[in-house]
């Protein structure tokens, strides 16, 4: 992901090696967030509207399902449900990354979870899979990302109409590719497929039959249930194949 | 430029929802003996959940869709982030076109 390899000390060195780090998807964001804001625009928010939405929400996804189903007047109830739903993956990623957050005091922490979008945090996990993540290193990463979310779909609400279908340039593919890049970061071999393969079925099973974001959760679920169940075979299992397993994480 | 009030309410409650669920997971952990089982079932968070977000896109979409996903996810072992989003935006109008 970043290229750099020794561990920079000053808080400026690592802030600035975590907004090198976010740069490329802070690039992936522009056209997004751009989008947005003229769907956003398009259903009757003002800027002002859209701008507070990106400031204090700040999660992309629920941003664009809560556009989708917006309605006038809109409902409060829906709404906070509906940011609920798409993000009740958000209680899995943070257990995942407290643990990791062994340099932030517990304010620094709880920060640290305002910015706590997907593509922070599976950058930040998998730096934390090499080394130790700062307070310094993890501003660096999220406030340029943060900075272009709110720029871009403000800017995206007042120019709006102008930009057209999305899916015309396959803009809609963007972020799906983001997440695909992220993912190839996990990958540790076989075990990891078979997380991958149980996530994909449980979400497309969800997604076709349940109405709503619960796809997310239940694939998360499926995910997270193999891995702990791939530790009883494991243990049953010669030891041998295990090693082989840790030593494949060579991308 | 204004701010209708109801509007306000909705987007504070979103914010308030969002917030909720990214604090919730620190609080659990907090509460929670770390285990061998649970380490490793937490070491799985990240490609779980982000498999899932895209899943409905990737694989129950349409052909096209299936296809660039399966392209990108090449991509993604070899490219840096930037090269991976132009492959897969590429190959998904290529194959749109293709595919129809």
């Amino acid at each position: 992901m970043s290229d750099e390899t020794h561990q920079t000390s000053t808080p400026f060195g690592q802030a600035t090696a975590g907004a090198v780090t976010i740069l490329p998807i802070v690039v992936a964001v522009l056209p997004i967030g751009l989008l947005f804001g003229a769907v956003a625009a398009q259903k009757g928010l003002s800027p002002l509207e859209v701008a507070l939405m990106s400031a204090t929400v700040f999660a992309g996804g629920s941003q664009f399902v809560a556009i989708d189903i917006w309605q006038d007047p809109v409902s409060i109830g829906v709404m906070t449900f509906s940011a609920l739903l798409v993000n009740i993956r958000h209680i899995l990623m943070g257990a995942s990354f407290a643990p990791k957050l062994k340099r932030f005091s517990r304010g620094q922490k709880y920060v640290a979870a305002f910015f706590l979008v997907d593509e922070i945090w599976a950058v930040a996990e998998r730096r934390a899979m090499d080394r130790t993540i700062t307070p310094a290193w993890y501003a660096g990463l999220a406030l340029p990302l943060y900075a272009a979310w709110l720029a871009s779909t403000t800017t995206g609400s007042i120019v709006g109409a102008a930009l057209g279908d999305p899916s015309r340039y396959g803009l809609d593919f963007v972020f799906p590719a983001v997440f695909i890049f992220l993912v190839a970061g996990f990958w540790k071999g076989p075990k990891t497929g078979a997380v991958l393969a149980a996530s994909t079925i449980a979400a497309v099973v969800t997604h076709t039959f349940v109405e709503g974001a619960w796809y997310i959760a239940a694939g998360a679920l499926a995910g997270v249930a193999t891995a702990a169940f791939a530790t009883d075979v494991e243990t049953l299992a010669p030891p041998a194949p295990e090693a082989a397993f840790d030593s494949g994480d060579t991308r | 430029m204004s701010i209708d009030p109801t509007t306000l309410f909705a987007i504070l409650g979103m914010a308030t929802a969002t917030y909720l669920t990214r604090i919730a997971g620190f609080v659990l952990v907090s509460h929670v003996r770390m285990g061998k089982r649970i380490e490793t079932a937490l070491q799985a968070v990240p490609p779980a959940v982000l498999m899932s977000v895209i899943a409905p896109t990737a694989f129950a979409t349409g052909y096209a869709e299936a296809g660039a996903t399966v392209i990108t996810a090449a991509a993604a072992f070899r490219l840096p982030l930037l090269a991976v989003i132009a492959v897969g935006v590429g190959s998904l109008l290529v194959l749109r076109v293709v595919i129809g």
